[in-house]
Parts: structure tokens; sequence; C-alpha cells
């Protein structure tokens, strides 16, 4: 491996994925976004503002927590980043106010989001009650009814949730959604996607607020371990966003190595999987060109995972990249492996993961560590919106 | 061979748009709606029909810029079995049907999925003039589709809106496209028509800027005034979802017929 210098090229481009690939009607939005985002983002009075928020709001710096006897059982330091006690229970959150703050210096009123398991939906429906924005959330009728508890947290924090009724009903037909209701409504309202996903400038600027996570692993370790590095970085990966704020800044450190990991639901060959590297190929899914699952005639899957956050037929043009060039390892974890992690680590340490948290959790099993090594799990969520889940698996 | 078919497609093209008093429809459908074999019957149809230019979709599992009517039918066609493959070979004798100009459309993951070349190739043998990708950009158009467009002869149309800014619709019009698809507001496909002031506004800012392309107008036109309206500022319309509502599976030649002389006479 030659010096590594990852980064989105100015056409949005991570290698041969990415790019932005949208009807003429999305254009003057995107071009509205993608040349203002840098500048908004540098600007002081913006910066002061979201890490004020991240910090008082938010809860700010999450801890990164050396679990002792996880450490114990894998043979290496393994810390745990807690972004499961952030506000609302997720990393979601970091983007969500980072793009509403954005939205706002853009002097649009009105938010739309998309949502699978509700967690970036929660977000982006808090971020909008406290900084006063119009908010509408287009959820798949699957998955409204799969997480209703989300469902009425973002009604009690004042969002509209749109059924989503085309297609198959879930994440995918509600994105599609959104972008159709951007295209109708292209003036007044801000679409914020929830992951690394869509057209550029979106996987580079969702990337950009949820680096905040790395940003702070390197102060922390330099405080706990004497150096900024750990020798692994391991993350779940539904579109990526957790995995690319918990990789970005090691990204170009050849020393550390990235772990990401995806749902192999029952199996990367059951034909029910959300395994986008191992099943997928190259192609355009909402907006950019990348790895997704998708039939021999170029019709997008439906895919399948236990966990609604990584039930997601692609992946960001980051990750595809890191795949491709393999500067990342892949690693799948099925629905069992991912519920038997979770209640591991609830018995040892006393945490309740989410259920996509679960599978970053379960490859610990498939590394092999040096002793003395130092990994960092980003531990992206907190399990109370999956008590349905765990109680349906009942092995606790 | 290769030169013979070219002057062939710039023939059909450019008959279309010689007669300047005549109102030009394109018709747009689903292929395998409303079932997997009707697409011949359907181009029959249109042919006998007084129909100008024929639009022939590929369902999409996906597909961004369409609203409920054609997402429908698109999802409809898959569920019967559709696919590129079936579309190539249902459209193999496609050139002993019609001689009108006809353009397939479909979103950029069906083409690349296929292969670039492939699919452009194969669109030339079975003698399609062009194609209408909807998501593919400019700058993606100029990079990795032109020289396939060019190599197999194939016509691109790209799609304005009332907010495309005149620098870039002069760009396109110098791409040398089939014509230009006017989007007739920021909306996706099928939605309602109304002879808003600003709609007004863009049919005369596109019509006083002279473009050398011709333009037709799509999204929404679902009768004879406003295809008639759009006639006076442009070179056509485009309809597709009223179309589509209106096809009627029992007797799919008639259905045609009807709607072709329904939307071509005044109320
Ligand atoms: C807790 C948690 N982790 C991970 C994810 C997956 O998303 P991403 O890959 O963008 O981090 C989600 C998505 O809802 C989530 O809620």
């Amino acid at each position: 491996m030659g010096k590594l210098d990852i980064k989105v090229d100015e056409n949005g481009y991570y290698g041969e994925f990415g790019g932005a690939y949208i009807p003429e009607l999305l254009h003057p939005n995107i071009e509205e976004l993608k040349s203002q985002y840098l500048k908004i983002i540098a600007q002081p009075d913006f910066q002061e503002e979201f890490k004020a928020l991240l910090k008082d709001y938010v809860g700010r710096p999450t801890p990164l927590y050396l679990a002792k006897k996880l450490s114990e059982k894998y043979g290496a330091k393994i810390y745990l980043k807690r972004e499961d006690l952030a506000h609302t229970g997720a990393h979601k959150i970091n983007n969500a106010i980072g793009q509403a703050l954005l939205a706002k210096r853009l002097g649009k009123k009105k938010i739309i989001a998309e949502t699978g398991a509700g967690q970036h939906g929660v977000a982006t429906a808090t971020a909008c009650a406290l900084l006063g924005l119009d908010c509408v959330v287009f959820m798949g009728e699957k998955d409204i009814d799969r997480q209703r508890p989300n469902v009425e947290r973002m009604r009690i924090l004042g969002a509209e949730v749109r059924p989503a009724s085309s297609g198959s009903k879930t994440l995918k037909d509600a994105t599609n959604e959104a972008m159709r209701h951007w295209i109708n409504n292209p003036n007044d309202t801000h679409y914020i996607i929830g992951s690394v996903v869509g057209p550029h400038p979106y996987p580079d600027m969702v990337t950009k607020f949820q680096a905040v996570i790395s940003e702070e692993i390197m102060q922390q370790l330099q405080e706990q371990e004497g150096k900024n590095a750990p020798d692994y970085v391991v993350a779940c990966v539904g579109g990526g966003s957790n995995a690319a704020g918990a990789f970005y800044h090691y990204l170009n450190n050849e020393k550390v190595k990235l772990v990401a990991v995806e749902a192999a639901g029952h199996g990367i060959d059951s034909g029910e999987t959300a395994a986008t590297t191992a099943k997928g190929s190259s192609g355009v899914l909402h907006g950019s060109k990348t790895l997704l699952m998708q039939s021999e005639d170029g019709q997008v899957t439906e895919p399948y995972s236990i966990s609604a956050g990584l039930d997601y037929p692609g992946i960001g043009p980051l990750h595809a990249y890191l795949y491709a060039s393999k500067r990342a390892q892949f690693e799948y974890v099925t629905d069992d492996e991912a519920m038997q992690a979770c209640v591991e680590l609830s018995k040892l340490e006393g945490i309740i993961p989410a259920v996509e948290t679960g599978h970053a959790l379960a490859a610990l099993n498939n590394l092999k560590f040096e002793k003395g090594e130092v990994v960092v799990l980003n531990l992206s969520g907190r399990g109370d919106k999956d008590l349905q889940t765990y109680i349906n698996y009942g092995n606790y | 061979m290769e030169t013979i078919n070219m002057a062939d497609m710039q023939n059909r093209i450019e008959n279309v748009f010689q007669d300047k008093n005549k109102e030009k429809l394109t018709i747009y459908f689903t292929a395998g709606y409303p079932r997997l074999n009707d697409t011949t019957t359907i181009l029959q149809a249109l042919d006998e029909a007084d129909v100008d230019i024929i639009e022939i979709g590929i369902p999409y599992s996906d597909p961004l810029a369409d609203g409920p009517t054609i997402q429908e039918t698109s999802m409809k066609a898959l569920a019967n079995g559709m696919n590129i493959q079936k579309l190539f070979e249902q459209l193999k004798d496609l050139r002993t049907i019609t001689q009108k100009p006809v353009f397939l459309m479909g979103y950029c993951n069906n083409v690349l999925k296929y292969g670039t070349e492939a699919f452009c190739q194969k669109c030339e043998e079975v003698g399609v003039d062009g194609l209408i990708l909807p998501d593919m950009p400019m700058n993606e158009y100029q990079i990795q589709f032109k020289p396939y467009f060019e190599k197999y002869n194939l016509k691109n149309v790209f799609l304005i809106t009332p907010k495309t800014s005149e620098e870039r619709i002069r760009t396109i019009d110098d791409q040398n496209g089939g014509f230009i698809y006017m989007v007739s507001s920021s909306a996706t496909t099928g939605g309602s028509w109304e002879d808003s002031p600003e709609r007004l506004a863009y049919l005369q800012r596109i019509k006083s800027m002279n473009l050398t392309t011709p333009q037709m107008v799509g999204f929404g036109i679902a009768d004879y005034s406003a295809l008639q309206l759009v006639n006076q500022y442009t070179d056509g319309a485009i309809v597709g979802s009223a179309f589509l509502r209106n096809l009627n599976p029992e007797n799919l030649q008639s259905s045609i017929k009807q709607f072709v002389e329904n939307i071509r006479t005044p109320k």
C-alpha cells in the first residue's frame, strides 16, 4: 500500500464510487448544497453553535470506556466508544443537528428525512424541535408497524410521520419518497439524509458531521493509552455513518486496521441478508454509484436483517471504496450471532446495546488479536428501542 | 449497414419535427404493463394512431423521478416478469412494426448493470433511436456514456426544468440530443396541469431562446388544451401517466385509439 490519501474528489467520488446521479429536478438543490456546505461548516459561528450543542445538548464528548471483562475474554484492550450515551441514544443525532443548523443557514424552514428503525427519524425530529423547524419523516409502512415506539416518539416531538407505501414499503422506499417530496418541494425544504449515502455532497457532509467520533477517540486514547491511534477500529455498517465517523481520522493511518461489520441476516448465502459487499455489485442507488444488492437485471433487491438500522440494500460510496481498495476489512455477522453478542455485553458490562451494534460486537469473535493490542469498538446505540427484538429472541 | 441505420434514424427524428404546424405528441408506456407480452400490441396501436414519437419505459424498482402512476405500472410490470432481456426480445422486430422514432426511458442502473456498451449496441441493433435516463447527469454523460451513444448512433435526451439555468440549457442544446425534455414544473411525473403564469413564462422563456434542439414538454399533460398550449410554444407534448391510466387491458387497441383521438380533439 502506497501512501494513503483517502478523501472525496471534487466530483464527489472516492475512487470509482460516489458522484451525483440525480434527476435534473434535484440539480438546483444539490448544486446549492454542494457550493455551500464546506463554506458554512467552516464558518466560526457555525462551528461554535454546533460544538456548543454537541457538548451541552447531546452530551459530548461521549465516554471512551475500557471494557475490562470484554477485554479479558478477547485478549485485547477493548474500548467502547459510548455513542449509546448521546442524546436520543445513538450517533445519529450528531448528523441531524449538524444538518439542521446548516439548513437554517441555507434559509430552509422545512426538514424532511427518511428513517428505517426510527433512530434517524427521532434524531431529526429532536433537532427540529430544538431549532424550530417543521419536520416530516418518511417511513416505510412495514417499518411503521415494526417500530411503533419510535413512531410515537417522533410525533411527541412534533414531527409528522408520513408512510411510504411505494415499492417494498421499507427504508429504501422511504428514501425514494423523501427524494420525490424534495423534487416536488424544492424551495423551502432541506432533506436530512441519515447516513453516508445519497448524491454528493451528502456522503462527505454526513461523514464530516460524524467525524467528531474519531476526533474524540484520538484525544481520549491519548489520555488513557498515551497514544492517539488504536490497532483496530470496529464498527457496524448499515449505510455506514457511525463507521465513517469512527474511521475518519484514521483513514490515512495505515497502522490502524479498520473493521466494517455488515449484517448477514440468516447467513450470507441464505437469500435473506443485508451483506452488501458480499452479495452486491456496482450500480447506482439513491443518487450515488456504489455497491448495492440487485438482481441480474439491475433491480434493487430487498435486504434482510433482524436489525432495521442495517436493513439497507447498499452502503455509502466511501465504504464501497474502502472495500474495493481493501483499506477496510469487512466482516459478516448473522442475526443469531449479533443477538448473542448483545446479551453477552449486557451481562458482562451492564450495557444493553442496539441490535445494530451487536453486529460489531459479534465480529470480535472473527478477529485474532495479539496480546496488548488496543481495539476501539464504536458502540453506536443503546438497546431500548430493541426491547421487543430482545424479547422475541428470548435467549437471555 | 451502420450508416444506413444512422440515416434512417436522423430521418425518423427530423421528419417528426419538420411540419411546424402539426401538434406533436409523444406517448410513453411502461413495457410489461398491463401484461408481460403487451409491448408489441401497444406499439402497433401507437403506430396506427396519430402519435409522433414513442417512448418505451423500462420498469425499474426505484423510479425516483416518477409519480404514483408510473411507480405502479413499473411494479406491476416487474411482477409480470418484465426485464431488459425480455424487452429486447420483444423489440427484435420493432422496425417491421413502426417507422416512428422510438426512445427507451429508464434509469442509469438498468444500463450500468447490463453494461453500457452492450446496452447501447443492443439498442442500435433493434432500431431504437435514443435514450432518456432521467438520473443521468450531464457530466457523467460526457465521461461515461457519450462515447457509446455516439458509437451506436443513439440520441440522448436531457431534461430541463423551470429552474434550469439559461447557461445550462445552452450547454444541453449543444449536445446534439434527440430533443430536449422540458419538465413542465418542479414535480415528479403524473401531477396535475394548471395554466399558471409561471408555466406560461417558462414556455415563453424557452421559446425565446431559439434553441436548435427541438423541445417537448412532459409531466402532467392529460388533455387537448394542455397539448395545444405547449405546442404553441414548443415542438410537442409528452403524455405518460394519463395514457397509462386510460389503458384498458380487455381492449388495448381500441382504448389506445380512443385515448389518442380524445387528446387530439378540441373540446
Ligand atoms: C444504533 C445504530 N447503529 C447503526 C446504525 C446503522 O447506520 P449507519 O451505518 O449509518 O451508522 C443505525 C441506524 O439506524 C443505528 O440506529
